[in-house]
């Protein structure tokens, strides 16, 4: 049984949205000097205080209905966590009017504040009791938190014995088990591995399931679209975009690798070798129209235009590109030897716009194009090779750990 | 299951007392006692340290000033009195000075969860409550050893601590919040508490304070502050110096803790209100108690919602 509810269709049952945010602010001074002792202020009591004014969260407004699963991206630095403190109430806000509905569980930087000194469980039980359990409910939710960390063994070691991974699985399990109507999640699947990772998965659907209201921050946009009802990008406190968990993600993609699609515009000379019979003046990524992109959705093609100007004649030079991805490994490379044949003849001065079509099997990530220009022959004569001079993002698709998304069926054939 | 709901409160954000009385206690009660239990973990005598620690202190001050000062010389039941008074003592420096690091001890807990602020400071001196408890039953062992017979009045032993537990919270809440912002707090109460431990009557019987009168045992070895060859009665008062340091809460408090518990005349061993003047004088402490625990409740309740960010 599915209970979500969208935001519009809770407005119009009339419901009283979860978590209602108007106009929320909170600056933190950044103090250029900080006085942390009372001499230091006796010492100097006319030196004024100067402080920068970090405004990390500005004038956000959102309403989250009851039951939705929503998603809060944005860069590192942008607000995300001290937005969840303040919801969670760790911070007070400066202002604009915030309003919960329910009991919140949170699980913020990776722990529930355990006691290094206290037992696993005393750590759980007094977690419970601080998240609004009574004594009796905690110590009845125990098994079941103990349980899903798979901690059975380890009930009564010290905390601070624990590895970090059991911790924060420990931290997880509690902030999950204490029957929350809000869950506020910080980057769990940073943390712990692959079989952790999917269990929190596994956690999340049983959660939406049951129609609890969850927001979650996280860096995986992978998580964000398989998961969230909705998302929220904020960029310098600011919210920038909220809508559909892709969009979104869309526009995070592209905050986050746009500055490297601007800058790589102008290129460098760096990447310049060979004896300049030939130029490549330019190189872009384009769409199936010919416009030219930044970003793309997986699974449509595209194409990258490379622009030659020849200064000298040249008989069928060979012209290929090669498409990195942001770890900078080689996903696809091609050349005219290879995949079209002779390229014919060039004079001096004309200008040649070459075309490479590409079906769309990248994953989501960001792709730059490296084109050259070699003389005809073995390809080593290399007339000119400009190293990452266009950039793309590829977003959508599924949540993958491969380097390409291959089209693909599954095909199972019982034998008895 | 109890959904707690949060309202339409504008102010959301982390506050001293928080919105469930329920679960402020339960989640103050719950943190003392793991503080008491953690107190000795690992240590083989565990609780024992816990009696052996002011016993200890006792026994050192005991011969200190038995038998090199001969402070308590001629005072009977010396012994008694110096053990009420340092366990109360112990009582009252274990809250504050628990206090002033606490907001850091718990700091992980501060940064992560929404619950009250105060429920750190009253966890503190609630430990201290439970070790003073079980810190009671030497000094009435001492006490019958002593011969001295059970009496009604050492019933009144339960308001007295309930009276020092409370100025300890308030001064408590003062350093706690305090700290945060001024880490000089630390040296600046270890010097105070020095400074208080001596101006309280703990190791010198109260009529210490006319040290300008001379006193004189009369033909039974008690000491009397009065003039020669006169009898000792009651008729002793302390000079005004001596009236402003019993205006102290502290050393009220452990005057009458003694005057309950041992008794005796009053020129040794003198009433509260006996030593300050008169009944209305008591006034006097029992404003200062009041008027240190509304100024922490007020200070702390301004500070509490940016404890977690000024850490």
């Amino acid at each position: 049984m599915s209970v979500t509810i969208s935001t519009a269709q809770a407005t119009r049952a009339g419901l009283r949205p979860a978590v209602s945010m108007h106009g929320v602010s909170k600056a933190f001074k950044l103090h250029h000097r900080q006085y942390h002792t009372l001499k230091e202020r006796a010492l100097h009591p006319f030196r004024s205080q100067t402080f920068d004014l970090l405004q990390a969260v500005d004038n956000v407004s959102v309403d989250i209905a009851a039951g939705e699963f929503f998603g809060i991206i944005g860069r590192n630095g942008s607000g995300k966590s001290t937005l969840l403190k303040c919801l969670a109430g760790i911070y007070d806000t400066d202002a604009g009017d915030l309003q919960v509905h329910g009991r919140l569980s949170p699980f913020i930087e990776l722990g529930v504040g355990f006691n290094p000194d206290l037992t696993a469980r005393d750590n759980v039980i007094l977690n419970a009791i601080m998240l609004g359990l009574s004594r009796k409910e905690a110590r009845a939710r125990f098994d079941d938190v103990i349980a899903f960390a798979e901690l059975e063994e380890f009930l009564d070691m010290r905390l601070k014995n624990y590895s970090s991974g059991m911790s924060v699985r420990l931290a997880f399990s509690v902030a999950i088990q204490v029957d929350a109507d809000i869950l506020l999640i910080d980057e769990v699947l940073a943390v712990g591995d692959a079989n952790f990772q999917q269990k929190c998965f596994d956690e999340f659907q049983r959660l939406k399931r049951e129609g609890r209201t969850i927001l979650f921050v996280t860096h995986d946009m992978g998580a964000i679209q398989r998961f969230c009802d909705r998302a929220m990008l904020l960029e310098r406190g600011r919210m920038i975009a909220i809508g559909e968990p892709a969009d979104v993600a869309h526009r995070y993609n592209e905050l986050n690798f746009g500055r490297t699609v601007h800058e790589s515009d102008g290129a460098t000379e760096g990447g310049r070798e060979g004896g300049r019979a030939a130029d490549i003046a330019d190189a872009w990524f384009e769409d199936g129209s010919g416009a030219r992109i930044a970003a793309i959705a997986h699974r449509e093609p595209f194409a990258v235009g490379i622009e030659i100007r020849f200064h000298a004649a040249l008989e069928n030079p060979i012209i290929g590109t090669t498409i990195r991805n942001n770890a900078g490994a080689t996903v696809f490379a091609s050349t005219t030897d290879i995949a079209h044949g002779p390229t014919g003849r060039f004079e001096t001065g004309d200008v040649a716009i070459v075309r490479l079509r590409v079906e769309n099997w990248f994953t989501p990530a960001s792709y730059t194009a490296t084109p050259s220009i070699a003389r005809a022959g073995l390809g080593a004569d290399t007339i000119d090779l400009r190293a990452d001079l266009a950039t793309i993002v590829i977003h959508g698709g599924h949540f993958t750990t491969g380097v390409v998304d291959l089209p693909h069926s599954f095909e199972i054939e019982r034998r008895t | 299951m109890s959904v707690t709901e949060l309202g339409e409160t504008h102010s959301y954000g982390p506050n001293a007392f928080g919105d469930d009385l329920r679960r402020f206690w339960n989640l103050t009660v719950t943190l003392a006692v793991t503080d008491y239990k953690l107190t000795y973990f690992g240590s083989v005598l565990g609780y024992v340290w816990s009696l052996m620690r002011p016993l200890l202190f006792f026994g050192v001050l005991y011969g200190v000033f038995t038998f090199i000062f001969q402070v308590g010389k001629g005072v009977p039941n010396y012994s008694v009195e110096l053990l009420v008074a340092i366990i109360l003592w112990t009582f009252f420096l274990q809250a504050t000075a628990g206090c002033v690091q606490c907001m850091l001890a718990r700091e992980g807990m501060l940064r992560k969860m929404r619950f009250p602020r105060l429920v750190i400071p009253l966890a503190v001196t609630l430990t201290a409550l439970f070790q003073l408890t079980t810190n009671l039953i030497p000094i009435f062992a001492l006490a019958l050893g002593s011969g001295i017979m059970p009496r009604w009045s050492w019933l009144e032993i339960v308001p007295l601590v309930l009276l020092l537990a409370i100025l300890a919270l308030g001064i408590g809440m003062i350093l706690s919040v305090l700290y945060v912002r001024f880490r000089d707090i630390q040296p600046i109460w270890d010097i105070t508490a020095q400074i208080l431990f001596y101006a309280a009557p703990i190791i010198y019987p109260i009529f210490l304070y006319n040290h300008s009168v001379k006193t004189y045992r009369n033909a039974a070895g008690q000491l009397c502050p009065n003039y020669p060859n006169v009898p000792c009665t009651n008729n002793f008062t302390l000079h005004t110096v001596g009236r402003i340091a019993m205006a102290n809460p502290i050393a009220t408090i452990i005057a009458q803790a003694r005057h309950a518990l041992v008794g005796g005349l009053d020129s040794v061993n003198p009433s509260a209100s006996f030593a300050l003047g008169g009944p209305t004088m008591v006034l006097i402490p029992l404003g200062i108690i009041v008027a240190v625990f509304m100024l922490g409740l007020w200070v702390f309740n301004r500070e509490a919602p940016r404890i977690s960010e000024n850490l």
